[in-house]
């Protein structure tokens, strides 16, 4: 993964740097073939790097890794215990041990849930479907008004407006999110009932026939319309949320780059084509800003997927949040280890695709 | 794995430097005024969090009061389901989070700077652990990370704080290793040396103020992050156990009482206002130590 | 030689004066210029950097920074097309609109950031032409593929899928000069157009605006630091220092017998020159006493992008 050295961070401290030269590509072969292979390989090598992190901690930092695995009462009784240790090999050298919990992980093998007594790996699977719908809502919705309020901004740099979304993005950052789900949720749905209660679906309503898991999505499949609105509305609070904290995100960041734009040359030049502003801000603007507003896309995605973990308990909303509440409330050391890896795994994805669509949208990058 | 070596032209600073500039003081119009009010706020709770177990009305952890009253009979905030005054809690809150977050931005500072300074200055191996190392934390989503790091360790308070230590120094190790690599190659260093300045010289009378100002913008908007990050990791019950007025936790105790609203409101407030509070000086420091260190550049060969 | 003019004024500028608000108050920075751009002909505008000269020339198209104000006159002369003249000093946003790219356009300093990196060559040369004259794409990318030949962009078909880092620096700025021309503007102003380039490739673009103007009856308002440049195409020159008009005149006269000691002294700074000056008095003038008033980085203007910056 490029990173350049000297981030100099806005509020959530940015991870990845905003400066991305084309590539720099040696050898032979097709350039952007090149450098994709590199960030997949990049990629890997970071996905390697997860799972010895689970590893590390799952079997040495806990006190009591059996105990931590199996649970204190199973791990009381000394013949369970020993079979345990025997089963995963937790008597052999670590490095085989390492080799065998990856070997466990190829075959999808994330270990016993404590607390569901389920295969973590069938809990997740089941969870992920619920996660994605939301955070899927949730980027869709912040990127569309975090492009508009930060070109705004950037805009109306030094007036009113540009002050006022500098202090609601900064207050959209400073909102601990599972403290807003639970005021929005006991306003709307408890006092004011707008909002449906908790969960995917009302309870009169039947789960549409699974295509994609997203229950919005398998409703118009099925042309089930009015499951299909119960649907979107069981969705409005969660996504509305986790949108609230990313688009005070990416306010900033669209305008930090926006205005870095505006003061190049080739919008000067765009504008003293008589091109109407509309075309300014979409076809120069926008599009120069492109490379920056989709590293914090990428970010964004990360403290969604965060956001997550902290909101959905709130909503009762079956996905991976709720099961990392649960998993960590019960100190569930699988399921807690299943969910970061299934989540570190979708960041390095994330941030994967931002790699290669830098190439689309630049043809720098592209084009040797 | 390759890293782009910094770039002539880095923002921040570095770049900026055409001579001997001292990081200017420049207030927006409305920066100023939203940093005064957070600076306040912030003054404010410090005195809370210093003054609390002195002055609460009731002993937050006393079970003595009826329990799940609504606020007004007899107690500002109500009590919660174990009969303890919400009130005293929430003020107590302050006692316990606030010196954990300056302890975590001042370690995470310091951690980071340190390894960040190293990785500039000797490059080579060192650079390369300490970026790698860098790269697989933030491969993760901050909040993830640490999660898993504390359910590993088990939850407390303290282990909280050491799970988002192990997160958060590596901003700074970046930004350091960025300012002192810039600093470093900069024009204005290059022929100070030149001149035959020693090194220390070098170091304390310019780099040091040119690596501290954004350093400083950086914590100041940290301890914001700092805040929601370890009452996010009580929330999700990998930090302060029961009894403890911690915020996070007390709003997690609302989710199972949701009728009485008061449970979760003033903790969650309380996070609120700090946080923005900080939010608010951060900026405003920002924008009053150097408005372009921060910004954005667009990728690409011409920027 | 020095080409004659038709006689009819393209562009005329009478007492400009535009100031930057500073915190201090209006500061000048363009002090009562008057100029006057000859059809078909070059009229250079020379001076050192901070002099005024860029900031006249996006003064022309109203494009300059809302901390900047502009008084005086500007007169876009009558256009071959049948255009009125059009005093551009206070116009409204939609009057500018349908001047700017269609009757002045500009050349930018450096056409590696004048060019949108990321926007094919084929898009940058018709986007303007598709709004201003509503042509059709396919009637639009015809007329590029001409321009991009006039220009001597070789093999104009295939350079309009291609992107601006893919020509070299020359080629760049030929690309841009074809942008500038795209919808037939009657005023071109070219800022500085071959500083940015190789000295190998400047003549080639300094010819090509000299065959512009010969050919197409092109008025061209030339901004450079480099009196080089001006001797090889001006045909008449104005020089400025620190906002105001230190002396002009035809091309020969200027060159051949300065009036004005700031301008013999430009002189005397070219290579080969054959004034005679103490060139450590020359370097001393140059540099001290002529604090130029420092230019700030242009914004785009205010008419519909208000904005402030505070730190001008």
């Amino acid at each position: 993964m490029t990173r350049t050295a000297g981030d100099t961070g806005t509020t959530a401290g940015p991870r990845r740097n905003m400066r991305r030269g084309p590539a720099r590509v040696r050898g032979t072969g097709h350039p952007f073939a090149r450098y994709v292979l590199r960030r997949v390989v990049t990629s890997l090598l970071l996905l390697v790097g997860v799972t010895l992190v689970t590893f590390v901690l799952t079997n040495l930092v806990p006190g009591d890794p059996v105990a931590a695995s199996l649970g204190q009462r199973a791990a009381e009784d000394p013949a369970i215990v020993a079979q345990f240790r025997a089963e995963y090999g937790l008597d052999k050298p670590l490095v085989v041990q390492y080799v065998t919990y990856l070997g466990n992980l190829l075959h999808g093998n994330l270990g016993t849930s404590t607390t569901t007594h389920n295969a973590v790996s069938s809990d997740l699977a089941a969870a992920v479907p619920a996660t994605l719908e939301i955070a899927l809502g949730a980027i869709v919705l912040s990127v569309l008004i975090g492009v508009l309020f930060g070109t705004l901004a950037a805009y109306r740099r030094g007036k009113t407006t540009d002050h006022v979304l500098r202090v609601v993005s900064l207050a959209g950052l400073s909102v601990p999110t599972f403290w807003l789900a639970l005021v929005l949720y006991y306003a709307f749905y408890f006092q004011l009932h707008i909002a449906p209660g908790s969960g995917r679906l009302s309870s009169d309503f039947n789960v549409p026939p699974t295509i994609t898991g997203l229950y919005t999505v398998d409703a118009l499949l099925a042309g089930q319309l009015d499951t299909f609105l119960d649907a979107l509305s069981h969705l409005f609070l969660p996504v509305l949320v986790l949108t609230l904290y990313t688009v005070g995100l990416l306010t900033r960041f669209v305008r930090t780059a926006v205005l870095e734009i505006l003061d190049q040359d080739y919008v000067r030049a765009a504008r003293a084509k008589g091109l109407p502003t509309r075309t300014v801000v979409r076809a120069y603007v926008l599009r120069g800003a492109s490379v920056p507003i989709l590293t914090v896309v990428g970010l964004a995605f990360g403290s969604l997927l965060s956001g997550t973990v902290l909101v959905e308990s709130v909503f009762s909303w079956p996905g991976i949040g709720s099961y990392a509440y649960q998993s960590a409330s019960h100190l569930d050391l699988p399921g807690v280890m299943g969910v970061g890896l299934v989540i570190g795994a979708t960041y390095l994805l994330v941030n994967l695709v931002v790699d290669i669509l830098y190439g689309v949208i630049d043809p720098r990058v592209r084009l040797a | 794995m390759t890293r782009t070596v910094l770039p002539a032209t880095q923002p921040g600073p570095a770049a900026d430097l055409p001579g001997r500039r001292r990081p200017r003081m420049r207030l927006g119009r409305w920066s100023a005024p939203l940093g005064i009010v957070g600076a306040v706020v912030v003054l404010l709770w410090l005195v809370v969090a210093v003054v609390a177990p002195f002055v609460v009305p009731h002993d937050p952890l006393a079970q003595d009061l009826p329990r799940l009253q609504a606020p007004g009979s007899g107690t500002i905030f109500g009590t919660d389901a174990l009969g303890r005054d919400v009130f005293s809690r929430v003020l107590s809150g302050a006692t316990v989070t606030i010196p954990l977050a300056l302890l975590l931005v001042v370690m995470s500072v310091l951690i980071g700077a340190v390894l960040g300074a190293a990785s500039g200055f000797f490059g080579r191996w060192v650079d390369e652990l300490v970026m790698r190392v860098t790269d697989l934390v933030m491969a993760f989503p901050t909040v993830i990370l640490a999660m898993v790091i504390a359910a590993a360790l088990g939850a407390s308070l303290l282990n909280a704080v050491l799970a988002a230590l192990i997160v958060s120094w590596p901003s700074y190790a970046r930004l350091t290793r960025g300012l002192v690599l810039g600093l470093r190659t900069s024009n204005y260093v290059v022929s100070v040396k030149l001149l035959g300045f020693s090194s220390w010289r070098l170091l304390l009378r310019d780099i040091a103020p040119n690596v501290v100002g954004p350093i400083l913008v950086l914590a100041s908007l940290d301890i914001g992050t700092a805040i929601l990050l370890l009452s996010g990791l009580s929330f999700l019950g990998l930090g302060a156990k029961p009894p403890t007025a911690e915020w996070g936790s007390m709003v997690s105790d609302a989710v199972q009482n949701f009728d009485s609203w008061w449970l979760g409101l003033f903790p969650g407030l309380a996070i609120l206002t700090i946080v923005i509070a900080f939010n608010f000086v951060g900026d405003a420091l920002r924008d009053a130590l150097d408005p372009k260190s921060v910004t954005v550049r667009g990728g690409g060969a011409t920027l | 030689m020095t080409r004659t003019p038709s006689g009819e004024v393209a562009l005329d500028i009478r007492d400009l004066r535009i100031d930057l608000a500073t915190a201090e108050g209006p500061r000048p920075i363009v002090n009562g210029l008057d100029l006057r751009v000859g059809r078909g002909s070059i009229h250079g505008l020379a001076g050192e950097s901070g002099s005024g000269k860029t900031i006249t020339a996006l003064a022309v198209l109203g494009l300059l920074p809302a901390s900047m104000s502009v008084s005086g006159s500007i007169v876009l002369g009558a256009a071959a097309a049948g255009g009125e003249p059009i005093e551009l000093v206070g116009s409204s946003a939609a009057v500018l609109g349908g001047v700017r790219g269609r009757r002045v356009a500009m050349v930018f300093q450096d056409p590696s950031t004048s060019l949108h990196p990321q926007l094919a060559v084929g898009r940058q040369l018709t986007d303007h032409v598709r709004h201003h004259l509503g042509l059709r794409e396919a009637e639009a990318r015809a007329r590029a593929a001409a321009l991009l030949t006039r220009v001597h962009v070789p093999d104009a078909e295939t350079a309009l899928g291609k992107y601006p880092h893919q020509f070299s620096g020359g080629q760049r700025q030929r690309i841009a000069i074809a942008v500038a021309l795209a919808c037939g503007p009657d005023v071109l102003l070219a800022d500085e157009p071959t500083t940015a380039l190789d000295v190998t490739v400047q003549a080639g673009v300094l010819q090509l605006l000299r065959e512009l103007v010969d050919d197409m009856g092109l008025s061209v308002l030339l901004v450079t630091h480099d009196l080089g440049v001006m001797s090889s195409v001006a045909d008449e020159v104005t020089v400025m220092r620190a906002g105001a008009v230190v002396e002009s005149g035809p091309r020969s006269q200027l060159f051949t017998a300065p009036r004005h000691e700031y301008t013999k002294s430009l002189l005397a700074a070219l290579p080969g020159s054959t004034f005679e000056e103490d060139p450590a008095e020359l370097a001393a003038e140059l540099v001290a006493g002529h604090e130029a008033p420092a230019v700030p980085t242009v914004l785009p203007d205010g008419n519909d992008a208000p904005q402030e910056r505070d730190d001008v």
